[in-house]
């Protein structure tokens, strides 16, 4: 059975003034400098490797650990390796405002649980979900409830195809 | 009923389901690609998932090789073989080294007309827009999906109309409109739409015109954007691709309903530039302060046309860009390398000190040539200045006439000095 219930640590990626930084694209998340590696598991160490200040994320985080950016997360190429990046350090699950649009696709093919949390960036800049907090997301119901506060938030839920194909593994396993 | 709009029309031709935006249909697939990058990732995917199976149609399934072209390392040479190697054994064509950028080596073959659904591991497939294609970039999950059973889901996106307006008394580019057009929409305006753009200062684009304007609905985060044809759009497609006969125009109906209408007016357009780190960052020329240049690139599916490189050519010829500054030029398509040469322009490019590669994606990603050092200024006629895209320096993005000025005079202008 599929969990479709995940609880884990923060990580808000922000810049100098504590905002989610918005369109964070593909280069900044994968380098095209390691385009020719196609070895999931030798991916992780090059996340973020071309976003300022967070250069050193891949030893920073650790496995169960869920990812908030701002709006647009994944604009630019097409490039699976911005996706299987985080699955190779094994975070949990990216929530954001919005998607670019292929690395939307690229995200529910391969199983990835991405969410979208509307006015995430507001509600980070009041402090209603602090670094390192901890959180529960339900990816059906759209729950996510931040532990450390007790507050609980109203996100997208799965569409359906998000769920099918979660359920299978990958879209090649569909 | 209520009419349909351009996408909504491909979709249904294409689909069994009845099509409305939001929902999540199966489509059929005219033709599925792969480059170098993604490409050995999809077959691995694919031995991984299918050993032993066939691909949906041999005809229908490409490589495109153009991003390290030749492979300047040996990882990306053991992954253009491992390509070669699955074309050959499933029957596949491989568009190789040799002939430059896929989306456009594909128009040039002939192998997109108007309303096929065309699948790449490249963002800017959206390009073929400008034939009256829906191309749609993808990872290397969908496209080995593809390979195999030729269809794939998609969720039906809404359609934002887009009118154009105005009468600028400028003489402005395909470039310098796009990036006008993109400073205003930016990235959330059109996110994750398709886009019918109308007026008269876009219809009458020519079509490498519509390639430069249409490849960067991806930096304003859109799906796909559709231009109506002008009375001279069909001929050229067919001169582009060799085609006797193209597949007639999808239009949208005249009571199609859009998510949003946007007017816009482009009267005060000038020479513009996307300063970084954002494609959206647009700002006209006029309004900056002195910068002084290191780099210039001409090429990028954006604008590495042949009629890209003779505006550069018009500028340069007879003469010497500044002592100190680089240029390269990098012809989309083996098609468009030997026109540069059929017409003589090569010599007087070379002499003005311009550096001339083969055809390919250019220093678009670190995969071919033109890097910048450290904090040094590159402009270039690409689609992306995020940093680190194409060096470690900062990146404006222009026009290949405002290059042309800048490596003359060692700043950016739109003008010589």
């Amino acid at each position: 059975m599929t969990d479709f219930k995940i609880k884990g640590k923060v990580w808000l990626i922000t810049d100098n003034n504590g905002e989610l930084i918005n369109d964070i694209d593909t280069d900044q998340i994968f380098h095209n400098a390691f385009l020719h590696i196609t070895e999931i598991s030798e991916m992780g160490e090059h996340t973020f490797g071309n976003l300022e200040g967070w250069e050193d994320f891949p030893e920073k985080c650790n496995p169960g650990d869920i990812v908030f950016a701002g709006s647009n997360f994944g604009a630019g190429s097409s490039r699976q390796q911005a996706v299987d990046c985080f699955e190779a350090l094994g975070i949990k699950a990216i929530v954001s405002e919005s998607y670019g649009a292929i690395y939307k696709r690229n995200a529910i093919n391969s199983g990835f649980p991405i969410l979208i949390f509307q006015q995430i960036n507001n509600f980070v800049k009041e402090g209603a979900i602090k670094n390192l907090d901890e959180i529960e997301i339900d990816f059906i119901a759209g729950e996510l409830k931040n532990v450390s506060s007790g507050k609980i938030f109203k996100i997208d839920p799965f569409s359906k195809v998000q769920k099918d194909i979660m359920e299978k593994g990958s879209l090649l396993t569909i | 009923m209520p009419g349909k709009t351009v996408i909504e029309k491909i979709f249904a031709n294409h689909s069994e389901e009845d099509i409305s935006p939001g929902k999540i249909v199966w489509i059929d697939l005219d033709v599925v690609t792969a480059r170098d990058f993604g490409g050995p990732n999809v077959v691995k995917n694919f031995h991984k998932n299918y050993e032993g199976e066939s691909v949906f149609d041999p005809s229908k399934v490409f490589f495109t090789f153009d991003l390290t072209v030749p492979p300047k390392t040996i990882q990306y040479a053991n992954n253009q073989m491992i390509c070669r190697k699955f074309a050959k054994e499933k029957g596949v064509k491989v568009f190789d080294i040799d002939k430059g950028i896929g989306t456009h080596t594909l128009i040039e073959n002939g192998l997109v007309q108007s309303g096929s659904i065309v699948v790449g591991t490249d963002s800017h497939m959206n390009i073929l827009g400008a034939v009256n294609s829906f191309g749609q970039g993808m990872g290397d999950v969908d496209i080995t999906f593809g390979f195999r059973y030729g269809r794939t889901w998609f969720e039906v996106p809404e359609t934002v109309k887009v009118n154009i307006e105005g009468n600028p008394s400028y003489e402005y580019s395909a470039k310098d409109l796009v990036i006008k057009v993109l400073s205003i929409l930016r990235t959330d305006k059109i996110l994750g739409k398709s886009v019918e753009f109308y007026g008269d200062p876009i219809e009458k684009l020519d079509l490498p015109e519509r390639i430069t304007f249409l490849s960067m609905i991806t930096e304003m985060g859109g799906i796909v954007g559709f231009i109506p044809f002008n009375s001279n759009t069909e001929n050229e497609i067919k001169k582009m691709s060799g085609l006797d006969n193209v597949a007639p125009e999808i239009k949208a109906d005249e009571d199609a309903s859009y998510f949003d209408i946007i007017d816009l007016d482009i009267s005060d357009i000038e020479s513009m530039v996307s300063a970084p780190p954002y494609p959206h960052n647009g700002m006209k020329v006029s309004d900056l302060d002195k910068v002084n240049v290191d780099f210039g690139f001409v090429g990028s599916c954006t604008n590495g046309r042949i009629e890209d490189i003779l505006k550069v050519w018009t500028i340069l010829k007879g003469k010497r860009i500044k002592e100190g500054v680089q240029l390269s030029i990098v012809p989309a398509t083996v098609e468009v390398y030997k026109q540069a040469f059929e017409k003589g322009i090569l010599k007087d490019l070379l002499d003005a000190g311009a550096i001339i590669s083969n055809p390919g994606c250019g220093g678009c990603a670190q995969g071919h040539i033109g890097m910048t050092g450290k904090g040094e200024v590159m402009v270039s006629t690409g689609n992306r200045n995020f940093p680190g895209k194409q060096g470690d320096g900062f990146n404006y993005l222009t026009s290949p006439e405002v290059v042309a000025f800048s490596v003359l005079n060692g700043f950016i202008s739109d003008r010589e000095f």
